[in-house]
């Protein structure tokens, strides 16, 4: 749980007025690869502890690591992504330090020779005066591996203070981790937050595109740290603060914000902000002090003696480079065109993550204007009601085709499609089991629904009465009772049609 | 003469994880000073130029292709354990007080 | 071909005994008996084994004649036993590495090298003893307590694969696995008597051998002959895909080079700098006279200077403890091996520390901090990252040398078998010990000791050492079978027939 005492802040547009940030944002994004980085155990999610180690990825002595062939092509395609140079010769390099998550107690990583090093990302920022682009500068992408997973027992909350023991699963010890990291990002002023989360965003949707990882930040295949300091205008950058556990884009947006309002609450007291590594809570949207540390770390980095250098041909580069995919930004805009929408609209897509899932169901035959209507009104409502993400629904773009195709064959009304929907998110089946196992069907033949127009007209008498006089309105609380005395299967503009007409009332 | 101090044995000795008794301390400071002054003769060597080999034989690009084989057996890991539970390895408890 | 009675069994070299094997003189149950029982009586009093691995040994021996009789065509090693260093892996046997910080583990995997025997047949008699994690020169630093030297059992036999040198040179196995780092296999072989070889770096796979300093670790043969360390050679070298600094390439010819030891026309380079200045008297007129021999053979003996030798035992000491200290990190506690101190509230800090503290001797502590201070910040330019240039200009001596010569040689070490504790005291007396051997462990080249014979002034064994470019294996044996054919004429036995009866 968060401290006790309320830290202090300075609300964000005065902080702003007195200071400037910088940022600086780490990220690593875990491999979809079949296989670690230095060994062959499997990498799958989910497996049973300690299931899927071998000698190597449990650093037993004698083991010795060997590098994945597409881990390094899958860095040299980010890199190339991202517009970095790719060296013609690196190494590894060890990270010397004790954990108990790390078998050899040494990471091996890249230290002074990344394989990609100076790019860039451009990210666009949503403002009132409109959209503003920021290029954001990347320093290296370079390859590690991932540590084995502690968990707490004892204490409280299963986070490390507190805690009796720990138990070490290593499964996940030795899949390949890519780290990149950004050159400092300066000049964004109130927009950080936004740049922030706008370039996450943007770096996952390319790691996407490339299919190089899963990049779920809610699985932790791709995590983010931020970095954080502020300076008044004009004089050199201030300490920095470094905020783990940002485990999605919002969060790490709110992560920015709360650092800058705390910084600026800290120097305006006249004291100084500490250097260290804090926790942000998602909670509360603050950040706490992490562990402090008694004694700066030494990495003691050296080249790992163990594995040979790695000098990627020109060759095998350019081969790499023709394999990129279309860049997130320049998709966007293609389809924007294809599918006649506003950059608003678009933005709404990819604001509500939708945009994928969208453009899966116009491939599936549906309309651009239904798919849309769908996601971003129907489903993510249900989504944010049960507090999941938007793709991980159980509703699919060939559940929403197959709707929209009984819609345009009349077999289903909008009205009768909600309760369809509902059904197949509740796991009842597909759509035709649905529909059937729930008698969903519309009630179209005329003879059924003049008889319920009858009995309706029957039952209010008065309103019959408005009708003919003129109030086509009142022709509202008929269709009502029918759609109520027909379960909500007639079919509502049909039954509207039929009672007008009864009536001789003309729309 | 180089002289490793008592300080810095211990920093060393912390940095490496090894309890050292008092005795050993001063032990090995003294021992530690001589051999870093045998050692050092190596800075006599004029080698700005000259570029640093990490890896006697040049090899370069040894890879090997993405494929998954299975592990080792959980039996034999978990009977080497000190400490087991649950399926894991069992460590003391992190971020003590020293 | 007469067969050998159970006492000469053990006294054969391998290659006799395979023959003996193959043609159906005698097997290789009754070789791994005898082998077992010459242990048993001697083991006591040199202490060459840490573990004695009775019942699978016999049979895996059992197991080879039977496929033999079937009419198996079995390799030209299959049914020999052989004394493996206690610092390979092998599943389910004990590996300790001589520390109590292993002692008891088992192992889940077989290392490279013992892949490779068992795939040639050849019979595993249990594991050596050593210093500690390969640390020394004279398996004093072994937590089990020394090996003895069967020439003079109040001696040292070498480090740090005292025990695999002892038990050839006492016949309890006609084969044995070393590794060199330094010169842990050559410099036993010489003050034994025995020959033994490190192969050019990434010649033989490191996987499965518990590393030291991985850029210079190498496991290589020993044996009493220089043909038996061809044979062994043969068996265990070339590429492995699982060792990323393993060689891709056709292991050179070293059987053919042995039974060829022909050196006509071949040019040798005795190192100036490794001359013998400062070493035992003794040892430098075997030396010189085993220089003499090669003359007389044919060969052309020239000085050869290699300058920035002198800088060799420097730069290895402060690359090796650098790697060391990182290498020996993942010994704490918390996986396999020994853990000490955990009590109720003990931190997983205190515990690292309380078991490193336990578990490591001396001279391990010494080098991890000596390798930890080389690598800490401030200091990686001056001492790691100049050792690594100095490395380079090594390396540099050694290629011009060869442009002039085919070989290099050298006495192996400055003096004979010293006597047990006399140098425990002095870490950096001790350490002097290589200062002929260090400079093939940087430069990554190969390089053999062979026996040429007893110092006049201690009656003790002298080895001459046979330097080679990378990859040019097959001339250490050529030259190795050449001098040795020429004093086992001489002497008409090889030396190790002189070795005082234990």
């Amino acid at each position: 749980m968060s401290g006790s005492q309320t830290i202090s802040r300075i609300p964000f547009e005065q902080a702003l007025d007195a200071f400037e940030p910088v940022l600086g944002l780490e990220t690593h994004v875990e491999l979809g690869t079949a296989s670690k980085m230095f060994c062959g155990c499997p990498t799958e999610f989910g497996g049973a502890p300690n299931t899927q180690v071998c000698p190597v990825c449990l650093g037993l002595p004698g083991s010795l690591p060997v590098v994945n062939a597409m881990a390094v092509e899958s860095t040299i395609r980010m890199g190339l992504a991202l517009h970095c140079d790719i060296a013609s010769w690196c190494r590894f390099a060890r990270k010397n330090y004790f954990y108990p998550d790390m078998p050899k107690d040494y990471q091996i990583s890249q230290y002074d020779e990344p394989l990609c090093f100076d790019g860039y990302l451009d990210v666009v920022v949503a403002t009132d005066d409109g959209p503003r682009e920021f290029r954001v500068e990347i320093e290296r992408v370079h390859m590690e591996e991932d540590t084995g997973k502690l968990t707490h027992t004892g204490g409280d909350t299963g986070r490390i203070h507190g805690a009796d023991y720990s138990l070490v699963d290593y499964n996940r010890a030795g899949i390949p981790l890519i780290e990149i990291v950004t050159k400092p990002i300066v000049g964004a002023g109130a927009l950080a937050p936004m740049v922030a989360r706008a370039y996450v965003t943007e770096l996952r949707d390319l790691m996407r595109s490339l299919g190089v990882s899963d990049v779920r930040m809610d699985q932790g295949s791709l995590r983010c740290d931020v970095n954080v300091s502020l300076a008044p205008a004009g004089e050199p950058w201030g300490t920095r603060s470094e905020t783990k556990n940002v485990n999605s884009l919002r969060s790490v947006e709110r992560a920015v914000r709360f650092e800058i309002e705390r910084q600026a609450a800290v120097l305006s007291g006249g004291e100084r902000v500490v250097q260290e590594t804090r926790h942000f809570h998602e909670d509360t949207g603050e950040t706490t002090p992490g562990r402090s540390k008694e004694h700066a770390e030494d990495y003691r980095y050296f080249p790992e003696p163990d594995l040979v250098p790695v000098a990627p041909s020109e060759a095998w580069i350019e081969e790499l480079r023709a394999t990129l995919p279309e860049v997130p930004s320049a998709r966007r805009a293609r389809l924007r065109d294809e599918w006649g929408i506003s950059d608003l609209e678009m933005q709404t897509l990819v604001n509500a993550e939708a945009l994928e899932l969208v453009a899966a169901t116009i491939n599936a035959g549906v309309d651009q204007g239904a798919a849309r209507k769908w996601w971003t009104g129907e489903f993510t409502r249900i989504a944010n009601e049960q507090g999941v993400a938007l793709e991980d629904l159980a509703v699919t773009p060939a559940h929403i085709a197959r709707v929209e195709a009984l819609i345009a064959d009349g077999s289903l009304t909008d009205k009768l499609a909600r309760s369809v929907f509902e059904g197949v998110l509740a796991g009842e089946g597909d759509v035709d089991e649905v529909i059937s196992a729930r008698g969903l069907v519309v009630v179209g033949d005329d003879s059924t629904l003049m008889a319920a127009i009858e009995q309706a007209l029957a039952d209010q008498p008065d309103v019959a009465e408005k009708i003919r006089g003129g109030k086509v309105q009142a022709a509202g609380a008929i269709v009502g009772a029918v759609m109520k005395a027909t379960k909500g299967q007639a079919d509502a503009a049909k039954v509207r049609t039929l009672l007008l007409a009864h009536l001789g009332v003309e729309e | 003469m180089a002289a490793i101090t008592r300080a810095e044995v211990e920093h060393l000795a912390r940095l490496a994880r090894l309890e050292l008794t008092e005795g050993e301390i001063d032990h090995y400071a003294e021992q530690l000073s001589a051999i870093v002054d045998a050692v050092t003769r190596v800075s006599e060597v004029a080698a700005e130029d000259i570029p640093p080999t990490s890896h006697p034989i040049p090899v370069t690009n040894t890879f090997r292709p993405d494929v998954a084989r299975p592990g080792v057996d959980r039996e034999e890991i978990a009977a080497a354990a000190p400490a087991w539970e649950d399926d894991r390895f069992r460590v003391p408890r992190i971020l003590g007080e020293s | 071909m007469a067969p050998v009675m159970d006492s000469d069994l053990v006294r054969q070299s391998a290659a006799t005994l395979a023959a003996a094997m193959q043609a159906g003189e005698v097997t290789s149950v009754q070789v791994t008996e005898a082998c077992l029982a010459r242990i048993d009586t001697v083991d006591d009093k040199v202490h060459a084994f840490l573990h004695i691995d009775r019942e699978a040994a016999l049979a895996t021996a059992a197991d080879i004649d039977r496929r033999r009789a079937a009419g198996a065509d079995l390799g030209p090693l299959a049914g020999v036993p052989l004394a493996l260093k206690d610092v390979f892996t092998m599943r389910g046997v004990p590996t300790t590495c001589g520390s109590r910080i292993l002692e008891g583990w088992l192992p889940p995997y077989d290392s490279t090298v013992v892949e490779r025997l068992r795939k040639a047949d050849v019979v595993i008699l249990g594991k050596t003893n050593m210093d500690e994690f390969a640390m020394g020169s004279s398996t004093e630093h072994s937590a089990y307590g020394p090996t003895r030297n069967p020439w003079d059992l109040d001696r040292i036999p070498g480090g740090s694969g005292g025990g695999s040198s002892a038990s050839l040179a006492a016949f309890e196995a006609p084969l044995a696995m070393g590794t060199d780092t330094g010169g842990s296999i050559r410099q036993p072989a010489a003050v034994t008597g025995t020959v033994g070889v490190k192969p050019t770096y990434g010649g033989v796979s490191r996987y499965g051998l518990v590393a030291l300093a991985s850029s210079l670790d190498q496991a290589g043969p020993c044996a009493r002959t220089v043909l038996d360390a061809a044979l062994l050679h043969q068996a265990i070298a070339g590429h492995d895909p699982r060792d990323s600094t393993s060689i891709d390439a056709p292991v050179p010819d070293v059987v053919a080079a042995a039974r060829a030891g022909d050196v006509r026309g071949m040019r040798i380079g005795l190192v100036r700098e490794l001359g013998g200045e400062g070493y035992q008297q003794g040892v430098r007129q075997r030396f010189d006279e085993a220089v003499s021999v090669l003359t007389d053979l044919g060969a052309e003996v020239v000085e050869v200077s290699c300058p920035h030798f002198e800088y060799a035992l420097g730069a290895y000491y402060l690359i090796l403890p650098a790697e060391a200290s990182s290498n020996l990190a993942r010994f704490d506690g918390m996986r396999y091996g020994l853990r000490a101190g955990d009590h109720e509230d003990a931190s997983v800090e205190e515990v690292m520390s309380r078991t490193r503290e336990a578990g490591f001797g001396a001279e391990v502590k010494r080098r991890i901090m000596l390798g930890t201070y080389s690598l800490s910040s401030g200091y990686y330019d001056a001492y790691y990252g100049q050792a690594q240039k100095v490395r380079t200009l090594i390396a540099r001596d050694f290629t011009a040398a060869f442009e002039q010569v085919d070989v290099l040689i050298s006495p192996t070490t400055p003096t004979t078998a010293f006597k047990l504790g006399e140098k425990l005291d002095d870490p950096l007396a001790m350490y002097l010990n290589d200062i002929a051997t260090i400079p093939v462990n940087l430069a990554g080249n190969c390089a053999m000791s062979v026996p040429v014979g007893l110092s006049p002034d201690d009656g003790l064994p002298v080895g001459l050492q046979i330097m080679a470019p990378a990859l040019g294996d097959d001339r250490l044996y050529r030259v190795g079978s050449a001098l040795e054919s020429a004093l086992v004429d001489r002497w008409g036995h090889i030396l190790s027939e002189e070795v005082p009866s234990l």
